[in-house]
């Protein structure tokens, strides 16, 4: 029988958790079974973490006289600090409160109703239990590390670095390629205001690349994420450019004098030639070059140093012996930007991609018809001369398919509605946009889609079953032919063109996994990074101090991006400016005179923590540097350490909660005989 | 409950880090998995004290899933290994008490493997149920009240 007072609240999170769990019986036999373990009060209310939820709390905190309080609602890495917060308003510690997963542990993996509410009523006793034994504790306060890390230097990475840097707070932004600019740099016009991409992202490139609190590292890569937010210790790999950043000026004779030419799969998309040693454009921010090794002729044979021969710079800027350099940087906070990869169309052997000359990527377009780009902006055939007299333009490749993806890239449409216009600015030739919908919402989206029906485009309705260059028909003959079934129309149309685009899918990176391994957040079934709250909190993750931001969370335009690159910032910011941040007072201590001095303990612990006092012959815990796993609490053999919020007697309780019942809802006696 | 189909009931720890997280990421990704398991978090694997295992499996659980960051990937840098230590030398143990091996599982869940961790907990429920109740608990409460708990701690700590 226990003297506690405890309240237990039953959320039912909408219908998230009482459409699967019967959350009012559930709050009901809580009253009625648990009173034994101290239950005084039991309720089942829609939103717990509404205000009116907390309130609820709040009051029987201050009219029931309660001590203790568990509430059976989402993970606790969602709202325990809302709940927290709450007990904290109403006088009561906030370490007496505890979380039990209903939601993410029950209603939304379970559909058997019956076995679902008994399962929540079996953790709701283990918390019931559980809690009985939680002691008040006071947060433990660290400092923050000022500086952040932005990894991906793409618009959204540099919107974010710049955010941080102009409030006065140095930035670590840390780019995989040789260049910051990411897929932005690629295009030519961006929509609906066609605005040139150059114009508009370059300055911003420049600003990161010179402001006084931005730590550019191009052509590196995060290796390690150790510690926690507030104070990350992050390990970078800086490539070897093979190229002395501090003596380099940037002239590009090197790149000029470099006798190899290089198929550019990369910036150009297979479209252009760069040297061994490049820059992947000429506005590349920094301006160094880097050596390719596969590629460079000295490398390959130990012959050649053209680039290192004709360099001007005292001493030479060239340096073959340079190694790859590994930098431990303090930070705070961590922002990922680490954007999207392309969708391979030639995992969509029907539409010819890498088989039909003239079937082209919307990456590949954005090249050709860029004024920067290996044609110089002219939209002609792969034979470099020929105007496409008549364009196709295929949306939806690769998205919205439940054969590669399900879901929508959001910006195909508007992507493609661009390349429509800008085929018929440089060309004249007639242009099909095959879609399945057409998808512009936002600001001067469909405005944009008038105009380009009003320009005089075609628009076919249905999802292209074929491109071939096999001619059935007359006026097919050297014409690559897009078979399509014209839903409007409900007839097959055969639709003879010089060109097609393939308006490709936006995926997660191919390492996205491995990246969130790395920082230790989550992707969704599609690979995206998760974040913590789809509607609410959309650039924070789980894990406290990483923030993501633009395609790396999903398929988004630059405006979105942008704002996402920015909220990032102003998230991060906030942190940084509440200088202290409240730690979870995990921490183990070891009762002096339970302890025989065997020192099995003494090397538990990574972080030094325990030391031994060989004058008492007793071992200590420095509550400074522990970090609270309990590993040293689970070898002592003399139950001589404990850790607040893990005790034995809390994890035991808990336990015997857990089993208060069988899977079908019989009593633990009958489980276990006497 | 001789007319109902036998039904295991699992204990499950997690970390804090990793597969309590794992177990979040499964919800929040609507996986499926049966309702015989039930979680409990530690901050790491490394705070299991191999008398949690027991007293569930002596107060009705009849498998035990623990459950830690990968080799590698601990929070607290190292600490999973000494779980996998313990773990090895329980099992050992268990095996003695004439407990299948099966009952007590480790697995390895990072906090993006929520559809990996609910493959395991469907797996270890199916082996489970094929096993049948424990049984070796009869054995064991006939014996004295709490017998299991002088498991010698400085063999664990090899």
């Amino acid at each position: 029988m226990s003297e506690e007072r405890i309240g237990v609240y039953v959320c039912h999170c909408g219908s998230n958790i009482a459409s699967v769990v019967d959350v009012e019986d559930v709050a009901v036999w809580a009253k009625d079974n648990l009173a034994d373990q101290g239950v005084v009060v039991a309720r089942d209310y829609k939103f717990m973490c509404s205000s009116l939820g907390q309130e609820l709390i709040q009051d029987d905190i201050k009219e029931q006289g309660l001590d203790r309080v568990v509430v059976a609602a989402c993970s606790p890495h969602l709202h325990e600090r809302t709940f927290r917060n709450a007990c904290d308003r109403a006088g009561l510690n906030p370490f007496l409160c505890e979380m039990v997963s209903v939601r993410e542990q029950v209603s939304w993996v379970h559909t058997d109703k019956e076995l679902a509410t008994q399962k929540a009523k079996a953790m709701i006793a283990g918390g019931v239990e559980r809690v009985v034994y939680h002691e008040p504790l006071e947060p433990l306060r660290v400092p923050i590390n000022e500086a952040t890390l932005v990894v991906g230097a793409g618009i959204a990475g540099i919107q974010a670095a710049l955010e941080i840097a102009d409030s006065g707070f140095p930035v670590y932004l840390v780019e995989r390629e040789p260049s910051i600019g990411g897929h932005m740099a690629q295009f030519d016009k961006t929509f609906p205001t066609l605005d040139c991409s150059a114009c508009i992202l370059t300055p911003k490139m420049v600003d990161a690349g010179q402001h006084p609190n931005i730590t550019l590292l191009s052509w590196s890569e995060v290796e390690r994420v150790d510690g926690y937010v507030g104070n990350f210790t992050v390990t970078i790999r800086k490539k070897a450019r093979y190229v002395n950043e501090d003596v380099c000026t940037g002239c590009g004779i090197c790149i000029e004098k470099c006798p190899v030419n290089v198929l550019d799969t990369n910036f150009e998309a297979g479209l252009g030639y760069r040297k061994a040693v490049y820059r992947p454009f000429p506005q590349a921010v920094p301006k160094y070059p880097v050596i390719d090794t596969e590629n460079c002729t000295y490398f390959k044979r130990g012959k050649c140093k053209a680039c290192q021969i004709f360099c001007p710079t005292q001493p030479n800027s060239i340096d073959f012996e340079q190694q790859d350099q590994l930098l431990q940087v303090p930070v705070g906070n961590i922002i990922l930007a680490t954007g999207y990869d392309l969708f391979d169309a030639r995992r969509i052997p029907q539409y010819g991609y890498g088989r039909l000359a003239n079937v082209y990527t919307s990456l590949e377009f954005e090249r050709l018809c860029n004024a920067a780009g290996p044609t110089n902006g002219d939209v002609v055939l792969r034979d470099g001369v020929t105007k496409p007299e008549a364009v196709g333009i295929i949306h939806c490749v690769g998205s919205r398919d439940r054969n590669y993806n399900n879901y929508c890239s959001v910006i195909c449409c508007m992507q493609s509605l661009k390349f429509a216009h800008l085929v018929k600015e440089r060309t004249g030739a007639e242009v099909y946009n095959f879609y399945i919908d057409m998808r512009t919402a936002y600001k001067d989206y469909d405005e944009f889609y008038q105009k380009v029906l009003e320009e005089g485009t075609h628009f076919v309705r249905g999802r292209v079953a074929e491109v071939t260059d096999a001619a059935r028909q007359p006026g097919e003959d050297g014409k690559i032919i897009v078979q399509v079934e014209d839903t409007f129309i409900g007839k097959q149309r055969r639709i003879p063109v010089d060109m097609v685009i393939l308006s490709s899918a936006l995926e997660p990176r191919a390492d996205s996994d491995e990246v969130a391994h790395k920082f230790g957040i989550a992707c969704s079934a599609n690979g995206w990074f998760i974040e913590k709250h789809p509607k609410l909190d959309p650039v924070a993750t789980m894990t406290e101090g990483i923030y993501i931001a633009g395609c790396a969370q999903g398929p988004k335009d630059i405006p979105s991006t942008v704002a996402q690159g920015a909220a990032a910032a102003a998230r991060v910011l906030g942190r940084i400016q509440q200088k202290e941040l409240a730690l979870e007072p995990i921490r183990a201590s070891v009762i002096a005179e339970r302890c025989s001095g065997c020192r099995i303990c003494n090397n538990m612990c990574p972080f030094n923590a325990i030391l031994f006092h060989e004058d008492r012959m007793v071992t200590e815990i420095n509550p400074a540097l522990c970090q609270g796993c309990g590993t040293c609490v689970a070898a002592c053999p003399s139950g001589a350490i404990t850790g607040t919020q893990f005790s034995n007697e809390q994890v035991l309780a808990q336990i015997e909660g857990l089993l208060m019942f069988g899977v079908n809802g019989n009593l633990a006696n009958e489980l276990v005989p006497a | 409950m001789a007319d109902k189909q036998f039904e295991p009931l699992i204990i499950g720890f997690t970390c804090n880090w990793c597969s309590y997280r794992a177990a979040d990421l499964a919800g929040m990704s609507r996986v499926k998995y049966p309702p015989n398991v039930r979680l409990m978090r530690l901050m790491c694997s490394g705070r299991l004290d191999p008398e949690f295992v027991l007293k569930a499996l002596r107060g009705g659980a009849d498998g035990v899933l623990i459950t830690g960051c990968h080799p590698g990937e601990c929070h607290y840098l190292e600490q999973n290994y000494k779980a996998l230590r313990r773990f090895l030398l329980l099992r050992r143990t268990l095996k003695q008490f004439g407990v299948e091996p099966q009952r007590v599982r480790l697995i390895w869940a990072s906090a993006a493997e929520g559809a990996r961790l609910a493959q395991e907990i469907n797996k270890m429920v199916e082996e489970i149920r094929a096993l049948g109740p424990l049984t070796w608990r009869d054995v064991i409460s006939a014996n004295g009240d709490r017998p299991l708990e002088a498991l010698p701690a400085e063999e664990v700590t090899a």
